[in-house]
């Protein structure tokens, strides 16, 4: 039974003309917001809101003293506190001409936020607990984390799309040139890499090692023949033969065979002269705007479609060069679909700022390490218990001294990342929670723990006792003849004199 | 898996071969096989046609072609391997596609073949693995959670019994004959000089071939099939553990591989011309000592290991009971003194 506390240090900041008349101390005071977060029978989350209420410095009131919202939250940043897993909200009136008309929560890139008052104390409760549980975590969010000890019945349909904790991630781009007699294409795969994949990269360096590789592929074709629509005279690919556009390229792109770590594939795919242009509809029959797919778990397709030439007698191969900016647009934007980082289902009156080449924002990074780290040690508490459960159950298995060190070691971890947890210091946390879990799977897969030694009773009997009935038989006569052999010469100096 | 040698067992090897046929046409790829093959058929010198494995008679069909990759083959296909590939428990050194690399969500086709009794299956003529492992080892799988459904085919003499004994939620199980019937092969080839293929596999592919990627074929079709009068053995099956009901349950869920698929609607913005950018290529390292040979060992593991123990133990317990009272019966019945004429 785990109980996981989750604590969130959390600083409101209220600046002048927006303090609630009814608050219920004067400033500054701390208060805790706990609540419950029932999971199953036996694990319960409780996530504690640490909050601090104060109001301005001088030098926090000259930096929301400017224009928009976006240069407040530039100016606030050296101003706060940055450690991983805490949060500063800043409290502007209600009339304020930072945020702009319609929104009342604007979420900065780091890790602060600018509410308006709003109409009272409890409109600003409201709005602080919605806030805060979008930069943290949700309940769905943890459910989703623990998603083995949940029931089935109570999980979303898409609670176990997210990339499940790993030590480490290997992403693959593939070009796929399926017509290479007319297109020539060439992709500044390395530059597009080192300018805008590394930065999103180095950010989440914190939650796992990433290792980037990329490949071109000719001849590749799609699974699916697509439709010609004359209406638009193009070609289009329906949302339900997407499935199946996956498997015929898969065995053709050849994962990594050194490396352990989930493969996240993002393929671009090239349409062919005699099938371009290519566009992917959705459910309803539109075209998809980014022209691209992703599976949850497996990574993204993108079409790109080449421009048919002015003139038509024009040389073949048409020599293409990619846009790689609007390419890894998509892809970054499947990465962070593919972590679990949506920015769709807020409320309205959210406006959130982009990260941009940075990838994600400080609070989504947090987001992603809560999630990880209660999912790390649901891991470890389950491998740990059904090791002690196997070694329960067959008594023969020799635990060899580096299994056992591994799993103390997994045990103490565990502990201590809960205990930071219940701190928070989420930054302390994740980490002993990967190590919790690098130990504990060292020691459950150690192929020394492999139970060849079942041998049921009857298969014991009929190996013994043809061996040993045969040999018994002189024996127990013999001792039969010595018992009474005995016996008779105890009574014989009884008889004789 | 096939778990036989030998050239008689020619059709283990055509079941399996056609199987793994059959799995990747519906699109599962090879990186998510693992084929465990004794692969003694194709080059064995008695085979008339070498380099091909038929499944058919008249030599329709030529199941060893060229896109078959075995990844345990010959005397590497043990009892060992096998629970070592379910549960994991691998050598570090192991490489990728010989690994079962499966998570929760995976749902995972097992289909066994070889010659069987009453609660084992033979391996290779020289070993066993009960039916008692075998869920066990499927326990460890649900432990790790190492599945997310798991159906089991298994097509030997007896086959029933192998699903007996499990108790891990979310496994079917589909076996060619009860307990105490034998599974029969199906028809033998003149020109090669074996039976190529049994009753049940044979009837499952032919339930196969009309299967295609998007097909809606359910469980309960499957089950169907081979029924008594042309297998002979009396087909069982076992869904007691499993979650959904069989209706709902597609082919295509286990034998074909069709993936959750979303569009993608969001986009990021990237500013495509950055000032300050500066190309963060790692610096060569120079001077880095090159690794000494003793740090690249796993050193915890050789330091904490015991002296490995030689194989011969000196008796106790029983043996040393048993003995102890051999030698005094033997004593008590010539007598001490005769042991001068011993030594």
């Amino acid at each position: 039974p785990a109980q996981f506390q989750l604590a969130v240090p959390v600083a409101v900041v209220f600046a002048p003309g927006s303090v609630p008349g009814d608050l219920p101390k004067a400033l500054p005071f701390r208060d805790v917001q706990e609540m419950e977060i029932p999971v199953n029978l036996r694990t319960s989350v409780t996530s504690r809101y640490e909050m601090v209420y104060r109001s301005t410095t001088a030098q926090e009131e000259a930096a929301l003293d400017v224009a928009t919202a976006q240069e407040a939250d530039a100016a606030l940043r050296p101003l706060q506190d940055t450690s991983l897993g805490s949060l500063t909200v800043y409290v502007v009136p209600e009339t304020s001409s930072l945020l702009p008309q319609g929104t009342s929560v604007y979420v900065g890139k780091h890790r602060s936020a600018l509410v308006r008052a709003g109409s009272g104390l409890a409109a600003l409760h409201t709005r602080l607990r919605q806030l805060m549980q979008v930069m943290s975590f949700t309940a769905s969010s943890i459910a989703a984390a623990l998603s083995d000890r949940v029931p089935n019945s109570q999980l979303g349909p898409d609670a176990r799309r997210h990339l499940k904790s790993s030590l480490g991630y290997e992403i693959t781009f593939s070009l796929l040139n399926p017509d290479p007699k007319s297109h020539a294409v060439d992709w500044d795969i390395e530059d597009a890499v080192n300018r805008y994949v590394r930065p999103i990269l180095d950010k989440l360096s914190l939650v796992a090692n990433f290792s980037v590789d990329s490949q071109i592929l000719y001849y590749a074709v799609l699974g699916v023949t697509p439709r010609f629509d004359k209406e638009s005279s193009s070609f289009l690919l329906s949302a339900h033969s997407l499935p199946h556009v996956i498997n015929p390229v898969e065995a053709r792109l050849g994962s990594s065979a050194a490396s352990l770590y989930p493969v996240l594939n993002f393929l671009l795919y090239v349409p062919e002269r005699s099938h371009s242009p290519l566009y992917i509809q959705d459910k309803d029959g539109a075209p998809v705007s980014t022209n691209a797919f992703h599976s949850p778990r497996w990574g993204g397709i993108m079409v790109y479609n080449v421009e048919a030439p002015a003139a038509p007698q024009a040389s073949l191969p048409l020599h293409v060069d990619v846009d790689m900016v609007r390419v890894m647009e998509v892809f970054l934007a499947q990465l962070r679909l593919l972590f679990g980082l949506s920015r769709e289902e807020l409320p309205p009156e959210f406006l959130l700022e982009s990260p941009g080449n940075e990838g994600l924002a400080d609070w989504e990074l947090d987001r992603l390490l809560w999630a990880h780290t209660v999912e790390n040690i649901a891991t470890v508490s389950t491998t740990l218990t059904s090791l002690a459960q196997l070694l329960d159950k067959i008594g023969n298995i020799v635990i060899k001294d580096d299994v056992a060190s591994e799993v103390y070691q997994a045990v103490a971890s565990a502990q201590s990342a809960m205990a930071e947890l219940a701190a928070g210091h989420l930054h302390s946390a994740f980490q002993a929670s990967k190590e919790a879990v690098t130990s504990s799977e060292r020691a459950f897969f150690d192929p020394s723990l492999l139970h060849l030694l079942y041998f049921p009773d009857d298969q014991k009997f009929a190996i013994y006792i043809p061996l040993f009935l045969p040999m018994a038989v002189p024996i127990l006569l013999s001792l039969a003849k010595i018992v009474r052999e005995a016996r008779q010469r105890k009574k014989e100096p009884t008889k004789m004199d | 898996v096939c778990t036989s040698r030998f050239w008689f067992n020619y059709r283990h090897v055509a079941n399996t071969l056609s199987v793994y046929r059959s799995v990747k046409r519906l699109g599962i790829p090879d990186s998510h096989i693992v084929l465990m093959l004794a692969d003694d058929m194709a080059c064995n010198p008695r085979n008339p046609k070498p380099a091909t494995v038929f499944s058919h008679k008249n030599m329709e069909l030529n199941v060893y072609g060229d896109d078959v990759e075995v990844d345990y083959r010959s005397y590497e296909v043990t009892v060992e391997n096998f629970l070592r590939v379910l549960t994991g428990r691998i050598p570090p050194s192991t490489p990728r596609s010989k690994r079962l690399l499966s998570d929760d969500r995976s749902n995972i086709l097992i289909y066994m073949t070889g010659h069987g009794g009453n609660g084992f299956l033979k391996f290779q003529d020289s070993e066993e693995i009960t039916n008692v492992e075998l869920a066990d080892a499927f326990e460890q799988m649900w432990q790790k959670r190492r599945y997310n459904e798991l159906l089991f085919i298994i097509d030997t003499c007896q086959g029933a019994s192998m699903y007996e004994r499990f108790y891990s939620p979310n496994i079917m199980a589909l076996a060619s004959s009860q307990v105490g019937e034998d599974s029969l092969s199906h028809q033998p080839d003149l020109g090669i000089g074996v039976h190529l293929m049994d009753r049940y596999t044979f009837y499952v592919l032919e339930f196969l071939e009309e299967i295609h990627p998007a097909s809606q074929t359910n469980m309960n079709d499957l089950f169907q099939v081979c029924p008594k009068s042309l297998c002979v053995s009396t087909p069982g099956h076992r869904t007691d553990l499993f979650q959904r009901d069989p209706q709902n349950v597609l082919i295509t869920d286990f034998f074909g591989s069709v993936r959750k698929v979303e569009i993608t609607t969001e986009t990021i913005s990237l500013d495509s011309d950055l000032a300050g950018f500066e190309s963060k290529l790692p610096k060569d390292e120079l001077a880095a000592e090159p690794l000494k040979y003793a740090e690249q060992l796993p050193v915890a593991q050789i330091i904490h290991q015991k002296p490995k123990q030689k194989d011969w133990h000196p008796p106790g317990g029983f043996i040393l009971g048993l003995w102890a009272l051999i030698i005094m019966v033997f004593f008590k019945t010539y007598g001490i003194k005769h042991m001068k004429h011993i030594f």
